[in-house]
């Protein structure tokens, strides 16, 4: 496979991911405030200004615009195409990548991405925008999903498979970690707190939502929402298959099935570090 | 749909229509629809007009969905457009593709021996048939491959002749496209789509198929390989995914089931071309190269291009990698040279050519140059190094200030200028809006793949000028396409 393949479809796989991960963030957080109570400006503030420190994007931010509004930080992460990371910017390169790699993908998975980017790229999205924005996620979310549902059950297993394998789980590793560390800011320095107030529960059942989990973890832990069983839940299980372990797990076996080296041995610094945090984890 | 053709009146949707003072592809002068276009007629009065509109609306959603799209050069970024398509399909019946076919056999087999002869004896100069400085002046001459000899003596592997017909019906040679003419997965998708839309149709007309294009295309890849290579890796090198043609060329690649690489993906080590990929260096044997001459190698060529690959002149020299089409056919294209092909078949063949050329006067002669600037208004002059319908005059449509200008650069280039008269292509009924059609000038390009044999796919690509009047049938200038069905059978 040649190397530019190789890059093309770990971006393209990674920033699909990107795309649905953003989105449910985004989602996730408008409804939340919905049952959130008293909001003046200054809490408002306080509810999006993590987003965007979540993203690792807040310089590009601050460059574009003056205040973290809930208009502000919607359109900088849904719309903004001078956002690399947006949902538009990212759906973009994910396409622009497939199309490098056109010969490489199965015509359903092309037509599906490129299919999303038509919609993301028409004044269609608007629309759909401000008539409902859930269901405007619910379209890029269900996209997202299609397409990797797609690549499970169209593509072939050959090498290009697990570089795309690998970009989807270090970009989930990524953006669940960075999920989890939303609510890290609130909580005290030392210990964690087992129980917790009722828009606290509200918060961290989000933080759930926004990685898919919040049905896995019922299932596990039952309704009542600890931080430190969430924290657990989202770093460490073994079988959630958004959880950092889990994903870090998932990218290993993919970065061996690539070079064909054995666990414990490593022959390149990708698997040697991905190496240590399966241990770590 | 039985139901729905009781209500509405037979023939409704061609109802008016008026094929004119033109040569009408479908009509005759008299309203009678041919006969190679009856069985299709028949068939397309069931359609009706809600009916046609869902299609015609239902296949452009597709074509964009499948990203069957050519890129806009000049156009902010991201500008893509799809070819627009029109449902009614170009019909040729057995006979008349039968005389094509010998037609277009005869023109490249005398263009290569052409090429052959140019880069190496120069008879054809000699014998005085064709002004040895025509060859020398020209832009796409590669002097520094005479006497190289190409894999298996052909130059021009691939070739996309454009076909026009005049006011009488005659077929007429508009030029040779023996660079990398590109339109090809047009012809593929539109039969696709075609048969999509009207199935009912290829079962009783009686088509015949074009699907074999990209198997023809491999197998003349794989017949030109350096010799000794049991196993010959074969790729397609595009400019990336920037190019106008990008699509066309991931589609090939795809249909093929070869690598499709750019520049920056090959390397050349001991005078053999190498592909990057995960597993180390590959050797590569074939490139069908769909990027010019002047970007192939920027050590030999335009040392600017970033799109080539350093070092890949140097093995193509030493016969490690083979290239299609090969390097230097560019004269070929040049629209001085065209002037000479029937010459050509003359001298290399000892035959008359059998598909003739469009009239031409060459701006360099002194008599040719003298009716050319006393007759700009009624010609259609063209620089002799330009395509896409770029570098063009046409003389009955322009302004006066375009004709001065025109003018001006004809006569200090008269090298770079040939004009011919404007010929009034023949029409097609085209759907224009809301289940009207009208008669739009038409083109055709059949797709020629010599190797071991010369292979034309049956069809090939109609443009069709959609704005109303207009003779430019290129994708750039606002031209469109449809199905050509080349008939089994004469009707």
């Amino acid at each position: 496979m040649l190397s530019r393949v190789a890059n093309s479809l770990y971006w393209m796989s990674r920033y699909i991911e990107r795309a649905e991960n953003i989105a449910r963030i985004v989602d996730v957080n408008l409804q939340l405030l919905l049952d959130l109570r008293n909001l003046d400006e200054e809490r408002l503030a306080k509810h999006w200004l993590p987003i965007i420190l979540t993203t690792g994007d807040e310089a590009q931010f601050f460059a574009l615009h003056k205040k973290a509004t809930a208009q502000n930080v919607t359109e900088f992460l849904v719309f903004q195409l001078a956002n690399p990371n947006s949902i538009t910017s990212s759906i973009c390169q994910a396409r622009e990548n497939a199309r490098m790699v056109r010969d490489q993908i199965t015509i359903e998975l092309w037509e599906e991405l490129n299919r999303l980017y038509w919609f993301v790229r028409t004044p269609e999205s608007r629309h759909v925008w401000q008539e409902s924005p859930s269901e405007f996620f619910q379209q890029i979310k269900s996209s997202s999903l299609l397409i990797i549902g797609l690549s499970y059950t169209t593509l072939i297993r050959n090498e290009g498979w697990w570089f795309a394998q690998a970009g989807k789980y270090i970009e989930r590793a990524d953006k669940s970690s960075r999920i989890l560390d939303l609510r890290y800011t609130t909580l005290p320095a030392k210990g964690l707190p087992e129980t917790v107030s009722e828009t606290d529960a509200l918060e961290w059942s989000a933080i759930l939502r926004s990685c898919s989990g919040w049905d896995a973890y019922k299932t596990l832990h039952g309704a009542e929402v600890s931080p430190r069983l969430v924290a657990e839940f989202l770093l460490l299980s073994e079988d959630f298959p958004r959880s950092v372990r889990f994903c870090v797990d998932e990218l290993n076996l993919a970065l061996r099935r690539i070079s064909g080296v054995s666990e414990g041995k490593f022959c390149n610094d990708a698997e040697k570090l991905s190496g240590r945090l399966v241990a770590e984890m | 749909m039985a139901t729905k053709t009781k209500t509405l009146p037979p023939a409704c949707m061609l109802k008016g229509y008026d094929p004119e003072v033109f040569f009408d592809e479908m009509l005759t002068a008299g309203g009678e629809t041919r006969p190679h276009y009856h069985r299709f007629h028949e068939l397309f009065q069931s359609v009706t007009q809600p009916d046609f509109e869902h299609k015609r609306q239902s296949v452009d959603l597709a074509f964009l969905r499948q990203g069957i799209t050519f890129n806009v050069y000049g156009d902010a970024a991201g500008a893509e457009k799809i070819f627009p398509f029109d449902l009614l399909p170009r019909i040729i019946p057995a006979k008349e593709w039968e005389y094509l076919e010998r037609g277009l056999v005869q023109r490249i087999t005398a263009l290569n021996l052409f090429l052959h002869d140019l880069y190496h004896e120069q008879k054809i100069l000699k014998d005085g048939v064709i002004p040895p400085f025509y060859v020398l002046s020209g832009k796409h001459f590669r002097r520094e491959f005479v006497n190289f000899n190409v894999p298996r003596d052909i130059y021009i592997h691939v070739c996309g002749t454009d076909l026009i017909r005049d006011d009488k019906g005659n077929y007429l040679v508009l030029e040779d496209n023996g660079r990398c003419p590109s339109g090809v997965s047009y012809v593929l998708e539109n039969r696709r789509t075609m048969k999509r839309t009207f199935p009912q149709m290829f079962e009783s007309v009686g088509v015949r198929p074009v699907e074999d294009y990209p198997r023809e295309l491999l197998r003349m890849l794989q017949y030109i390989a350096p010799a000794g290579v049991a196993y010959p890796r074969v790729v397609l090198l595009t400019p990336g995914a920037y190019n106008s043609a990008y699509f066309e060329h991931t589609y090939l690649a795809r249909q093929m089931g070869i690598e499709i690489v750019e520049g920056r993906d090959l390397v050349m080590r001991d005078s053999r071309i190498f592909m990057r990929t995960t597993k180390g260096l590959q050797p590569v044997h074939v490139i069908y190269r769909r990027l010019d001459d002047d970007f192939l190698d920027p050590t030999v060529f335009r040392r600017d291009s970033m799109l080539g690959v350093p070092g890949l002149v140097n093995a193509y020299r030493a016969g490690n990698v083979s290239l299609a089409n090969s390097i230097g056919t560019g004269i070929a294209d040049d629209k001085v040279m065209y002037y000479f092909v029937p010459k050509m078949i003359k001298y290399y063949l000892d035959q008359e050519p059998i598909i003739p050329n469009v009239p031409t006067y060459l701006a360099n002669e002194e008599a040719d140059r003298k009716y050319i600037l006393d007759n700009l208004e009624k010609l259609v002059v063209k620089a002799a190094n330009e395509s896409g319908g770029y570098g063009m005059l046409i003389g009955p449509k322009a302004t006066a200030a375009e004709i001065e200008e025109f003018r001006k650069k004809v006569i200090a280039e008269p090298r770079n200028y040939i004009a011919q008269p404007t010929i009034s292509l023949s029409r097609h009924p085209t759907h224009v809006a809301d289940g009207l059609f009208e008669g739009r000038h038409i083109d055709l390009r059949p797709y020629i793949i010599y190797g071991e044999k010369i292979i034309i796919v049956p069809g090939g690509l109609t443009r069709v000028a959609l704005r109303k009047g207009s003779l430019v049938v290129n994708s750039s200038q606002g031209g469109g396409s449809k199905d050509t069905w080349v008939l089994y059978g004469d009707e």
